[in-house]
């Protein structure tokens, strides 16, 4: 209990802050006069709402702001917070609006995503992220298949090749996969026609495909979720395929089973969607001048 | 891939966690007036094998993926994870067991 208990908060920790950052950061969350620029908590604290009404309008260029009673949602790095459609900023203060007493900003990952693709905390440029969503392919989950057990073998074979089928014709790539510890060879021709499908994304599609992919742990599978050829919850399933398959062997446990996979999957559905949002204002436009 | 709900029900899913999130006021809500808005649109143009709406369709089951799951994640959260420290008479309870009692106390109650 306890162990998993502190398990939890040294994930969630990591998750927040950057390494080098961290020990001192730590401190910092645990004063409780710790404060934060543009009114956000950290992730894991959460902070009073102070807000009433959440509404949208639209702002200079087109874009799309938040509103939190007469107040314009910023973000942490101080920028006002804009998305570019309708649909996007609707979801987003949805989530705004959702909140109860306390902002839970560990539930808001829209808004999260909106943020991060904003501010650019990393600061890095579109070929970076390519590379870095590429990198995933050499170790792509559903590419290293295991000996042993014979049932797990069998599971992986099954679930694991019609996926992988689905993408070598889709792309015309060769990818293959191994069970021995290197992986298998993904020639050059393979990267290249995928380093060269990612370029026609934008910054924030990206933004949220690189979410998609450290969540999936999979460039394959996030990519059959992106290309709409699985749902969110096949491609959570199949991204946990070993842990379910102890689960059916061994037992669920909620407090740890359930509690990582509802986690991924509402993680994975907001990176999916807001991809989708992001890449797709033009065909949201022409619905609006329709009517 | 697993098969997608027909858009209706989707919808009504996304609504029902509407509710759940905002109560009785749910229909005041803009994603309230979004999701109709855009199920009557979708139904207008709708045909055999329309790709738009195949997006939406996908787009709104990845929604309705979306709340749902944080919703159930965030019980979770409150129910097992939410409090910090628990008491040891707790934490034998969450494994089915039960710390000994002495009768008649331990000597140093007042």
């Amino acid at each position: 209990m306890l162990q998993s208990l502190c398990k939890f908060h040294r994930r969630f920790a990591g998750a927040l802050l950057p390494f080098a950052a961290r020990p001192l950061a730590l401190e910092a969350l645990s004063s409780s006069a710790h404060v934060q620029r543009a009114n956000y908590g950290s992730a894991t604290a959460e902070r009073r709402k102070f807000y009433q009404d959440v509404s949208i309008s639209q702002g200079e260029g087109g874009l799309f702001e938040i509103n939190l009673d007469r107040r314009k949602l910023k973000t942490p790095g101080g920028k006002l917070f804009t998305v570019p459609n309708e649909a996007l900023a609707i979801a987003v203060a949805t989530e705004w609006d959702a909140q109860k007493d306390t902002l839970k900003f560990y539930t808001m990952h829209l808004t999260t995503l909106c943020n991060t693709a904003l501010d650019n905390p990393t600061q890095r440029n579109k070929e970076q992220m390519i590379s870095a969503a590429l990198k995933f392919l050499e170790t792509d989950t559903i590419c290293y298949r295991v000996e042993d057990p014979p049932g797990l073998v069998e599971l992986q074979k099954n679930e694991w090749d019609p996926v992988m089928d689905w993408i070598e014709k889709r792309y015309n790539v060769v990818i293959g996969s191994s069970s021995s510890i290197m992986g298998p060879q993904i020639p050059e021709e393979t990267k290249e026609t995928f380093r060269q499908h990612l370029s026609s994304y934008n910054l924030w599609s990206l933004t949220g495909l690189e979410y998609v992919i450290s969540q999936l742990k999979s460039l394959i599978l996030s990519f059959g979720l992106i290309d709409r050829h699985l749902t969110v919850e096949h491609a959570v399933l199949l991204s946990r395929l070993e842990e379910e398959y102890q689960i059916q062997r061994w037992g669920n446990v909620e407090w740890a089973h359930d509690y990582d996979m509802y986690e991924l999957r509402s993680r994975t559905a907001a990176g999916a969607l807001f991809v989708h949002l992001s890449s797709e204002s033009s065909t949201v436009k022409k619905k609006l001048l329709q009517d | 891939m697993a098969a997608l709900s027909s858009p209706l029900r989707i919808c009504r899913g996304i609504l029902k966690e509407l509710r759940y999130l905002k109560g009785p006021e749910y229909k005041g809500t803009m994603m309230y007036s979004y999701v109709m808005e855009q199920l009557r649109k979708n139904q207008v143009t709708s045909e055999r094998h329309c790709r738009a709406q195949k997006e939406a369709v996908h787009a709104s089951h990845t929604y309705l993926c979306l709340l749902e799951s944080t919703r159930r994640h965030l019980e979770l959260h409150n129910q097992y994870h939410g409090k910090g420290e628990r008491p040891p008479e707790e934490v034998a309870r969450l494994v089915g067991l039960r710390l000994p009692t002495q009768p008649g106390g331990k000597g140093w109650e007042e």
